[in-house]
């Protein structure tokens, strides 16, 4: 699984990092990003899907 | 009421949010909206004003900064005096290009991982409250989770963070209520009673100019737009933001919580005995009781959906109300405190997601898990008494203590 964020979407809600922070980080600006590429390990894929089902940007998109 | 209007006897065609009928009935009034085939109100007073009170018309008109300005963000009587694309209080009421540039300037000191340090200050600060209460007596004692509690925490932060000094909470809850209570007095009247505000702001730029230190009005009175320092205007606006927006917005998020937990005890309980649940019942407080409905002006004259909207009308943006729209949100008018999928908007869509929004989830979270660890059960006794106008939340609530930790 591989999940992606949108910048030009993205708002700053900061819903993925507090949710999963293994899978997202924030910059200086609030703006989210993937990390590791956006590879998510077997057992965070529950966590990755919570975090994009929680975007009120629909930002997140997940490749299976 | 007070002000220029009547009693709203028509909530369709002579809406008045300022009736204070409207935030005691929020919840029936939306939905009876969303339910109808007109989920739009409307009203001659104000010079104009619409309200749409369904999800997707509120996230178009968030996203459509095309026919709508946010020069304006507030419902009054009057019309902004300084222009768009600024506004009076950039970046909230910028419209784009210039409105990127302000937010730019303000977005690192909110950032999640700054506001994140202010946890303890937060905590130590509720518990002082807490302590202040004094003696409590099981079943007995009637503590007010508005004015004792949430009303304070909030106004204390941002305080400290502007270098404004905090013993001057009660004045700035004064001139809040005056910017976001008292829309629907005269214009000339508005203008009268909003100059204590200025001069306070005045007086503290120049204080700060005088005897710099570190914080978020030095901030603004350093930091640099391609090698400019800001204007004296821009200043303003942003503390006037800053000071404004962070105060009983936040403070009705943490009563309307607590007025929650209050009328749920089977809630309240399973807050207590799961403490993790916090992490989505926070974001269920938030969809459930958004405090904030923001506001725009029409730009030119528009047709919305066959609503003849004009040049300069104002028209309201209830993200409360959006996020219990039915067709939205599943079992969107019922508390769902462990509620997994939750898009909810509390906190605007678009370009204009509240800058203040890590500061304003943080004092909710620890301000609702420090009340609980203190008193972890109790229950409403007594009338609510709910704010006025755009921002929701109650402003007297008096909480009967059955249990103290």
């Amino acid at each position: 699984m591989r999940v992606f964020v949108d910048e030009e979407k993205c708002q700053g809600h900061n819903r993925c990092f507090a949710i999963a922070p293994e899978l997202f980080d924030v910059d200086d600006y609030g703006t989210a990003f993937a990390l590791n590429d956006g590879v998510v390990p077997a057992e965070l894929e529950d966590k990755a899907r919570l975090a994009a089902a929680n975007c009120p940007e629909f930002a997140i998109t997940i490749e299976d | 009421m007070t002000g220029m209007y009547e009693k709203v006897l028509d909530w369709v065609n002579d809406f008045d949010h300022a009736d204070p009928e409207y935030n005691e009935r929020a919840h029936e009034i939306w939905e009876e909206f969303q339910g109808s085939e007109c989920p739009v109100a409307h009203s001659g007073r104000y010079d104009g004003l619409w309200a749409p009170f369904t999800y997707e018309m509120v996230h178009e008109i968030a996203y459509d900064t095309e026919h709508f300005t946010s020069q304006g963000v507030v419902v009054n009587t009057g019309r902004p005096l300084i222009e768009a694309p600024v506004g009076p209080a950039p970046p909230i009421t910028s419209d784009p290009p210039f409105h990127n540039i302000a937010r730019r300037l303000l977005l690192p000191p909110f950032a999640p991982k700054v506001i994140a340090e202010w946890e303890p200050e937060v905590r130590r600060l509720c518990n002082d409250l807490l302590d202040r209460m004094g003696d409590i007596t099981e079943g007995e004692s009637i503590v007010d989770g508005a004015v004792q509690y949430a009303q304070s925490i909030p106004v204390n932060v941002i305080a400290r963070m502007l270098g404004f000094p905090p013993e001057d909470e009660a004045l700035f809850r004064d001139f809040v209520h005056n910017v976001l209570e008292r829309i629907n007095e005269p214009a000339e009247d508005r203008e009268a009673f909003m100059q204590p505000l200025a001069d306070y702001l005045d007086a503290q730029i120049e204080d700060h100019r005088a005897n710099p230190r570190d914080d978020l009005t030095n901030y603004l009175l350093n930091v640099e737009i391609a090698g400019n320092k800001l204007s004296d205007e821009h200043v303003r606006g942003s503390i006037l933001l800053l000071l404004v927006a962070g105060i009983d917005t936040t403070w009705s998020a943490i009563g309307s919580s607590l007025w929650h937990l209050g009328t749920h005890p089977d809630d309240l309980q399973r807050l207590v005995d799961e403490p993790d649940v916090m992490m989505f019942a926070l974001e269920e407080f938030l969809r459930a009781y958004a405090p904030v409905t923001m506001a725009r002006l029409v730009k030119d004259d528009y047709d919305f959906h066959g609503c003849p909207m004009k040049a300069n009308d104002w028209v309201l943006l209830p993200f409360p109300a959006a996020n219990r729209d039915p067709k939205q949100f599943e079992h969107a008018t019922q508390f769902v405190i462990d509620r997994q999928e939750n898009r909810h908007g509390a906190f605007g869509l678009g370009i204009h997601r509240c800058l203040g929004s890590n500061l304003a989830r943080l004092e909710l979270k620890v301000a609702v898990e420090e009340f609980v660890r203190r008193f972890p059960s109790f229950t409403v006794d007594g009338d609510t008494r709910w704010s006025v106008g755009q921002i929701r939340g109650p402003r007297e609530l008096p909480l009967r203590v059955l249990k103290t930790s």
